[in-house]
């Protein structure tokens, strides 16, 4: 029971992680209809930025909550700025072209970014600074409760619920739920499109920012290939949830977590990879709209 | 020069040329053209899918690794069948690995291409993934270590005059790049290869006018995947060893990067594209030295797709030939 | 009277929250020559898309010589004789004016793939007279001299007519016209119309068309649908029509211009 308990906290925290960057791929979806294969190394340059950061201003000589919010503030902004000049100088100039050009753009920044990422920090694996302290909080019905769990839990729970507010209690948020229903309306109704496609980009390269550093605290390891694998997981949570669906995001990421983990321990860990993608394909046969995603039709 | 307006004929020249420089060279050059010949077919197949289909295949490694591992299986664990010697007993081997990987084609493409979209980009990704890492987990198939001592071609000895091994190699690439440039170009002039085109174009077009896209873009697939397969059977037989390292996200990405640079829906463009693919990380090798071991290749790769899609969104060739006649006459020259 | 050719019952379709057409029913006769008017966002185009199982009815039903269609996938739904052109042009863009009507009689082509890898007789039998077929359909269309031209080139009103000429090579019984003269002028118009009938005789066509130019549609249709947002408010003779208060209303209130 408590060993359980304990497999469902792990696959709650990886999980999360997957939904945090799973919504940056739903969200860009949502409004360009486009995979966005470079999110997975917005992730990466993520754990970079926040590598650095902790270790030019040595943070984790002092761990603790504050150490994360400056590495949390400092990364976010920095993943919005590269989020932002992906958008304007690979995808903006290909706003009109057919889909399959902006799908091989968008390989083409991934790879750059992933062996860029190389030749600037080193292939070799890194090891991410400690910002927590790992340490047993507390136990439920026998299962220790580690920081790291509850500091990832409470870090994406947060993240969700601002982005919740900024989607649907404010006025941009009103603008891209607009611009995701139908971007030329939106755009005759006087919203500025091109601004919402930015902000959207803000928020999914923040949210995979974040997802960055909760998996550096969690697993201690960076390195530059290390987007690849998390983002086609995150987006098969993506799909899984229904793509263009935010809801759908969260719920797909923590199915997929957890799932994840309990195949691992229940199965072989070999199997732990091929899991997201007997999913993916279970869900393009069975229900390719996802669970939460509405059948798009497309205009004749 | 006026059989040299058949792109066939004309790409066939080009090999040739290419490959009699090979010939009267070392080892590792006659290594490099028979890898021109195993690039082709890699970059003309995926062709089919990417370029004359409209679709888009990010996994063309795992099934060249699905027809490598069968013709490494098939030679390295199971006797010579009696009577089957020879040239004959190889190209039934390829023809195998084609079939096999043509097999995981409709097993990959069924459930992805029923859907419009970017999701065959995902799944083949992901197969091409799921591949690696079940090689690497099956100790039949040697595991991360691969199998090795996988045979060369025979030796051909024509009443005293020896035909070397690299010679019968060079002919049994010539031979698979040669069908594989037929068969595509053949299907394209037809009604079946008209459909490929017609989905590219516009999918609900043609729905309208009667085609089946879906079946279309599977059979398309399916095509691209034999000769995949067949590709891996020619690697299996030029490297002797096989690994899943040899068979990465890179592979793949090396094929979009033939089709994409070539032009989508130009086998000219794609041949060229070959020669440049399989020279330029040998001429870039020597530079590694000075990048800490980090591949310089893909960065320039990288940059190559992005700056084409922005600015040359049709590639080098377009959907051109070097030779224009056949496209402009289709139907009519037959 | 026999039983018609395309009988549509009831159909409704539903997106999210809006109806755009509302059990919709409508009959029309083998030869007929049918127009469906109304107004801009009247659901015309809404009501072909379904026909032609691009979308499937929320509900209702549609048949084709007292065959369900509705459900069906676009590609069956041409099978069974029943095939259209677009509003907003969808030609083959980079291929050849030629390869775009070849495709269009695939569903009729019989050699096999071993046939085209392998030139027999009979795929250059079969070639020949397809492409035989195409040119003489383009020839009746005024499209002789651009049998190589790529189709994203052509004018604009020959990009139509193109379209017209594509459908036409699916050997319909029946086909679906929507907005088949939309940017031509008065005298383009008047020609295309005297086409549309002529092919009909030829072919032995029953045509449904959309369009908005009301005295076009009076000229040349026997019979006359006419929707507003999504409902079918009248139908009948074009006589009829003409005189309809509903339908003067309807045209009157939304879209005054175009009603001349």
């Amino acid at each position: 029971m408590e060993e359980l308990l304990q497999h469902l906290i792990n696959g709650l925290s990886l999980g999360s992680i997957y939904a945090l960057i799973a919504l940056g791929y739903t969200m860009v979806y949502g409004i360009l209809q486009m995979i966005n294969f470079a999110h997975s190394e917005v992730y990466m340059m993520g754990a970079f930025f926040a590598y650095y950061t902790a270790k030019y201003l040595n943070l984790s000589s002092s761990p603790g909550f504050g150490s994360l919010a400056i590495v949390l503030v400092v990364t976010m902004v920095l993943c919005s700025l590269l989020g932002l000049a992906i958008e304007k100088f690979a995808y903006r100039p290909l706003r009109k072209a057919p889909k399959l050009n902006v799908l091989i753009t968008a390989i083409g920044v991934s790879l750059f970014l992933q062996y860029f990422a190389q030749l600037v920090f080193g292939a070799d694996p890194k090891v991410f600074p400690t910002l927590i302290e790992e340490q047993t909080l507390f136990t439920i019905a026998g299962a220790p409760i580690k920081s790291f769990d509850v500091t990832i839990l409470v870090v994406s729970l947060v993240s969700m619920g601002v982005l919740h507010f900024l989607v649907y209690h404010t006025k941009l948020g009103k603008a891209m739920r607009a611009v995701s229903h139908n971007a030329s309306v939106a755009s005759i109704l006087g919203i500025n499109v091109s601004r919402v496609i930015a902000y959207t980009f803000i928020i999914g390269s923040s949210l995979a920012g974040i997802g960055a550093i909760l998996v550096g605290i969690k697993y201690q390891k960076i390195e530059p290939m290390m987007g690849t694998m998390i983002g086609l997981k995150a987006f098969v949570a993506a799909v899984l949830g229904g793509i263009g669906s935010i809801a759908g995001a969260v719920t797909g990421g923590l199915i997929l977590g957890i799932s994840e983990i309990l195949v691992v321990v229940y199965g072989s860990s070999q199997y732990r990879d091929a899991l997201a993608f007997l999913i993916l394909i279970f869900i393009l046969l069975v229900k390719p709209a996802g669970m939460f995603g509405k059948n798009r039709i497309e205009k004749v | 020069m006026r059989a040299l307006k058949n792109p066939l004929i004309a790409a066939l020249v080009v090999l040739i040329v290419a490959s009699a420089l090979g010939l009267l060279t070392n080892s590792y050059i006659q290594l490099i053209v028979l890898f021109l010949f195993v690039n082709s077919i890699m970059g003309m197949s995926l062709n089919l899918v990417n370029g004359y289909t409209g679709q888009f295949s990010l996994g063309h490694a795992g099934f060249v690794a699905v027809g490598a591992y069968f013709t490494a299986v098939m030679t390295t664990k199971f006797p010579v069948p009696d009577g089957l010697a020879g040239l004959p007993y190889f190209i039934l081997i390829s023809l195998g690995s084609g079939l096999l990987a043509g097999a995981f084609g409709y097993i990959v493409g069924l459930p992805s291409l029923r859907l419009k979209g970017d999701y065959l980009a995902i799944v083949t990704l992901g197969f091409g993934e799921i591949i690696r890492v079940s090689l690497n987990n099956a100790p039949y198939l040697g595991g991360a270590l691969g199998i090795s001592s996988i045979p060369s071609m025979p030796e051909v000895d024509l009443g005293g005059f020896v035909v070397s091994n690299y010679i019968t190699s060079l002919l049994f690439a010539i031979f698979w790049s040669v069908v594989c440039f037929f068969v595509i170009w053949r299907l394209l002039k037809s009604s079946h290869g008209r459909c490929f085109l017609s989905v590219r174009e516009d999918e609900i077009a043609a729905e309208a006018m009667g085609i089946n896209t879906t079946k279309a873009k599977i059979q398309a697939f399916v095509v691209s995947s034999f000769f995949a397969g067949i590709a891996g059977a020619l690697y299996a037989h030029f490297t002797n060893y096989v690994s899943p390292a040899s068979f990465t996200f890179l592979m793949s990405i090396d094929a979009v990067i033939m089709v994409v640079l070539g032009g989508m829906g130009s086998m000219s463009g794609v041949l060229t594209s070959a020669l440049i693919i399989t020279v330029l990380p040998e001429i870039l090798r020597s530079l590694k030295d000075y990048t800490g071991g980090v591949d310089l290749r893909m960065i320039i790769y990288s940059l190559a797709l992005i700056l084409i899609m922005i600015l040359r969104p049709k590639g080098l060739f377009g959907d051109k030939e070097i030779n224009l006649n056949w496209r402009k006459n289709v139907g009519s020259s037959t | 009277m026999s039983a018609p050719l395309l009988d549509v019952r009831n159909i409704t379709m539903q997106f999210g929250g809006l109806k755009a057409v509302e059990s919709l029913s409508f009959q029309v006769q083998k030869g007929q020559l049918a127009g469906l008017i109304g107004p801009n966002g009247a659901g015309k185009t809404t009501v072909f898309n379904m026909l032609t199982g691009v979308y499937t009815p929320t509900s209702g039903e549609v048949a084709f010589e007292s065959k369900k269609i509705s459900g069906l996938k676009p590609f069956e739904i041409s099978s069974h004789g029943l095939t259209r052109t677009f509003q907003n042009i969808r030609l083959f863009k980079d291929l050849t004016v030629l390869e775009n009507v070849l495709i269009a009689n695939h569903q009729h082509v019989k050699y096999t793939w071993t046939d085209a890898l392998f030139l027999t007789e009979a795929f250059q039998v079969e070639e020949t007279k397809l492409v035989n077929r195409a040119k003489d359909i383009l020839n009746i269309f005024g499209l002789s001299n651009k049998f190589n031209e790529r189709s994203a080139n052509l004018p604009y009103g020959e990009q139509r007519k193109l379209e017209i000429v594509r459908a036409l090579m699916t050997e319909p019984k029946m086909i679906l016209l929507d907005e088949p003269a939309a940017g031509m002028n008065h005298s383009e118009t008047h020609s295309l119309m005297e086409l549309i009938a002529k092919i009909r005789k030829e072919f032995n066509l029953t045509v449904l068309l959309i369009e908005h130019d009301m005295k076009l549609v009076m000229g040349i249709c026997e019979q006359i649908f006419v929707l507003d947002h999504g409902v079918k408010i009248e139908d009948g003779a074009p006589e009829k029509i003409k005189t309809s208060k509903k339908v003067i209303e309807a045209y009157l209130g939304v879209d005054a211009d175009e009603s001349h």
